[in-house]
């Protein structure tokens, strides 16, 4: 039970954009805004994004959520961000995961669904 | 002998290594492990004696009728109800209660009242939300005081003419609180009101006299109490469940049937449509017996113990608070760790083979009396050691290693 020894829980790009995210906020300017929750824990995440011109021009996030959540809702709006609403619409957990670097085990795949989840519920 | 080192042996997965550490099982208030009592009932009654029960004219189905009736007979005496007829074996607590809502529920007329409270599981909420949307019948919740007791004087308050059932849990799942059952039941019944007792967090825990409560219906599950999944139990007061038309239809619970009416069978069968759980039955049977040799007493002051030196170390701790009352509470203890989400607290601690419960515990509007979108949860059970609360608290005490 050394503390020492103890390998850090969640990769490093997972603990970064939980503990520094970039696109956490409110978006003044919003287009179209959703949210939703995750029923497994109660997690809530709320997405704005200003459209114009069929892109997305910005992309925020706020909400209650755990570290893998977080991480993914701040990754979901980097990823949106300038692109065409219809490519946006098409984003997938792989994309997500491969900004994440990890290996997200089955119980916690809904951590990193429910920010597109949301996207998609604004995206509609 | 201490309790835990006495029943350690008997529960197989505790030999289980989880990510390098030998488990710390604290999640048995979600479900409990099984002794091998359990398990080897179970496989010796599939191996010889399965068959359908009670119109089964062969030996294998007269062996599996007797022991699915002894099971009854087990149950009854375990948590003294005043008749085997009032035992019911349902599919566990949410089905018990759903059972009951649905029955109760079309005796309801518009303008009636359920009383709940706000500390209950989803599972003693939502059945009767349906029957109130479907009867046109309000549900009131009695609220909460101080630590997380219920609010009596507003319980009083609440009550009326208009009462129809008093819906409550005996153990918090969350807080741990255990609620004066036997006072709510008697303000319920001075206004004529039937009353509903979730126990799945107390018979795993405490002794349960059913007949000193006094309520009309006591639901719990098999599975919480080293039974398998699958299986629980709803008391229900004799004379209440003659009066009660059976919600639901189907083989076992009938005496004549003809394409378009039948008549019910008797009590307790008119509550058990289909083939019941037959092998889940001679397992809860077998987790009983498993009970009663360590004695309800024993397990009680046991477990108590340790969610009250759960709670003292946690509390402790920097940046933990620690939800509940301190003292007088059942075997779980929730707590939130500041700055990091009650998942990955539990993750953390999964990392050194402590199983705990994270989350909003189903119990939202409670979550939302406690200001949190969820907690972390540890629970204990017989086999629980000092060591694992001491292994937990230093944990947590060092969690904020794992996320920096």
């Amino acid at each position: 039970m050394s503390a020492t020894t103890r390998p850090a829980l969640y990769g490093d790009v997972i603990r970064e954009r939980w503990r520094r995210p970039r696109f956490r906020g409110e978006l003044s300017g919003a287009t179209v805004s959703a949210e939703d929750v995750n029923p497994l824990c109660g997690d809530r995440v709320r997405m704005q994004l200003s459209l114009d011109d069929g892109h997305v021009r910005a992309a925020r996030f706020t909400g209650d959520s755990c570290a893998i959540c977080t991480a993914s809702a701040d990754v979901v709006a980097e990823l949106v961000e300038g692109r065409e609403r219809g490519a946006a619409a098409t984003l997938q957990a792989s994309d997500v995961l491969g900004v994440l670097q990890a290996d997200i085990r089955p119980t916690r795949m809904r951590c990193v669904t429910l920010p597109l989840t949301v996207l998609a519920k604004a995206l509609a | 002998m201490r309790l835990d080192e006495q029943t350690r042996g008997d529960f197989p997965i505790l030999s289980r290594i989880v990510n390098g550490h030998p488990l710390v099982y604290l999640d048995s208030a979600a479900s409990s492990q099984k002794p091998r009592s359990v398990i080897e009932a179970m496989a010796r009654y599939y191996e010889r004696s399965h068959a359908n029960v009670h119109r089964s004219i062969h030996t294998l189905g007269e062996e599996a009728t007797e022991l699915y009736e002894a099971a009854r007979d087990r149950v009854q005496r375990f948590v003294n109800a005043a008749a085997r007829d009032e035992i019911v074996f349902t599919r566990g607590t949410t089905d018990g209660i759903g059972i009951v809502a649905e029955a109760v529920g079309r005796t309801l007329s518009p303008g009636d009242e359920i009383l709940v409270t706000e500390l209950e599981h989803h599972s003693n909420l939502i059945p009767w939300q349906v029957a109130a949307r479907e009867r046109g019948v309000k549900v009131r919740a009695v609220p909460l005081v101080g630590d997380g007791l219920l609010d009596l004087d507003a319980l009083d308050a609440l009550l009326g003419p208009r009462t129809r059932v008093v819906a409550f849990a005996h153990v918090s799942n969350v807080l741990g609180t255990i609620t004066p059952v036997a006072d709510i039941v008697a303000r319920a019944r001075r206004v004529g009101a039937l009353t509903l007792v979730d126990g799945a967090q107390a018979v795993p825990h405490m002794p349960v006299d059913i007949s000193a409560l006094g309520c009309d219906f006591y639901v719990f599950s098999g599975h919480k109490m080293f039974g398998p999944t699958g299986i629980g139990v709803l008391y229900g007061r004799r004379s209440v469940l003659e009066r009660l038309e059976p919600a639901r239809g189907g083989s076992e619970m009938i005496k004549e049937v003809w394409v378009d009416r039948a008549t019910w069978n008797d009590l307790p069968w008119r509550f058990e449509p289909g083939t019941p759980p037959i092998a889940e039955a001679v397992g809860l049977d077998a987790a009983i017996e498993y009970l009663e040799k360590l004695g309800m007493e024993r397990v009680r002051e046991h477990t108590h113990d340790l969610a009250v030196q759960a709670a003292t170390q946690l509390a402790a701790i920097p940046g933990v608070r620690v939800f509940g009352p301190r003292h007088e509470r059942g075997a779980v203890v929730a707590f939130s760790v500041e700055g990091l989400h009650p998942h990955d607290v539990a993750a953390a601690l999964d990392a050194e083979g402590i199983a705990v419960r994270a989350g909003h515990h189903c119990a939202q509007p409670l979550m939302r009396w406690c200001g949190v979108v969820g907690t972390s949860r540890a629970s204990f059970s017989v086999f629980n050691s000092p060591e694992d609360v001491a292994l937990l608290a230093h944990a947590v005490a060092d969690l904020h290693r794992a996320f920096t």
